[in-house]
C-alpha cells in the first residue's frame, strides 16, 4: 500500500515554482497575470494539501489546480472584453485576396525540413512573439484549442462565444500567426542556412 | 466553385471539427489544383505540430524554454505561502 505523499509547501516554490511559471506564460503571455496564477495556485493547494491524495504526483497535481486558473483567467477577459461585431466582419488578413476570393501573391514558399525547425530556439521564441501579438480574444481561443487540446464544445463556454463564431476566430488565429512567422521568420531567414 | 478565401477557412475549419462530405470534397478538389492553398495547408501543419513541440518542450526536462520566476516574485510567492 503506498503510503499518500506529504506536501511540503515550504519546498514549493524552489521546487515548482519555474515550471509552473513557464507553463502560464505559454499560455497567458503575461509575466504579471502569470506570477500571479502560480502564487494563487499555491495557495489554493496550501489550504487544499489535505485533499492531495498522493495517486498523482505533487506537480500534477499542482498543473491541475493551475489550468482552472487559467481557465478562470480567460473566461474573466472574455466578459471584461469580449468579441466586438466587427472583429468578425473585417478580414484579418484583407490584402491576401482580390474581389473574387484569389489570392494575390500567395502563402511564400517557406522551404526547408520542419523537424529541422522544432529544435531552432529562436524559432520557438518567435512563435511566442507572434502569438503574443495577437488579440487576447484570438491568443485564448488558438491556447486553448491548441496549446491545450480543448475541443470547441468547451472552448465556447469558457470564451461565452457561439461554436460558428470560434470558428471564425481559430481562422483568424491561424491566417494572423502565418502571416507573421512568414514576415519576421521566414523572409528574413531566406538564405540564412539551415 | 470554392474560392481560395473559401478555403482557407474551410481547412481551418477542418482543424477544429469534421466537414461535411461536399465541402470535405470541394477543398481536397481545390486542392490539386491550387499550388497556394495546397501551401497553406502544409504551413497550417506546421503551425499545429511547433505547438505540439512547444508542449511536449514543457513537459521533458522541466521545459526550459522562456524565463524562470524571477527571485523576487518568488520571494513573494514564499512569503504568502508563510503566512496565508
Amino acid at each position: 500500500m503506498a503510503k499518500p505523499a506529504n506536501p511540503d509547501p515550504s519546498e514549493w516554490v524552489d521546487r515548482y515554482g519555474d515550471y509552473l511559471f513557464r507553463y502560464a506564460m505559454l499560455r497567458l503571455r503575461d509575466r504579471s497575470a502569470a506570477e500571479d496564477l502560480v502564487q494563487e495556485t499555491f495557495l489554493s493547494a496550501l489550504s487544499a494539501r489535505d485533499s492531495f491524495s498522493g495517486n498523482s504526483s505533487e506537480s500534477t497535481w499542482l498543473v491541475g489546480i493551475l489550468k482552472h486558473k487559467i481557465a478562470d483567467h480567460f473566461r474573466r477577459q472574455a466578459r471584461e472584453a469580449p468579441l466586438a461585431d466587427n472583429d468578425l466582419r473585417e478580414h484579418p488578413d484583407p490584402s491576401s485576396f482580390d474581389g473574387s476570393g484569389h489570392w494575390t501573391s500567395g502563402p511564400t514558399d517557406w522551404g526547408g525540413n520542419p523537424a529541422d525547425l522544432y529544435r531552432e530556439k529562436k524559432f520557438l521564441d518567435q512563435f511566442t512573439e507572434c502569438l503574443s501579438g495577437l488579440s487576447p480574444n484570438h491568443a485564448n481561443a488558438f491556447t486553448l484549442r491548441e496549446i491545450e487540446g480543448a475541443d470547441t464544445g468547451e472552448i465556447c463556454k469558457v470564451l461565452n462565444v457561439s461554436e460558428t463564431n470560434l470558428w471564425v476566430i481559430l481562422h483568424r488565429a491561424r491566417m494572423q500567426l502565418r502571416r507573421c512567422l512568414e514576415t519576421h521568420w521566414f523572409k528574413k531567414s531566406t538564405g540564412k542556412g539551415s | 466553385m470554392l474560392s481560395c478565401k473559401d478555403v482557407t477557412q474551410l481547412l481551418s475549419e477542418s482543424m477544429d471539427t469534421s466537414l461535411p462530405i461536399g465541402k470535405r470534397v470541394g477543398v481536397r478538389f481545390h486542392l490539386l489544383i491550387c499550388k497556394f492553398c495546397a501551401r497553406y495547408e502544409r504551413q497550417l501543419a506546421l503551425i499545429r505540430e511547433t505547438v505540439r513541440h512547444l508542449v511536449a518542450a514543457e513537459e521533458t526536462a522541466g521545459g526550459t524554454l522562456g524565463e524562470p520566476l524571477s527571485e523576487e516574485a518568488k520571494e513573494r510567492i514564499r512569503r504568502s505561502l508563510r503566512n496565508p
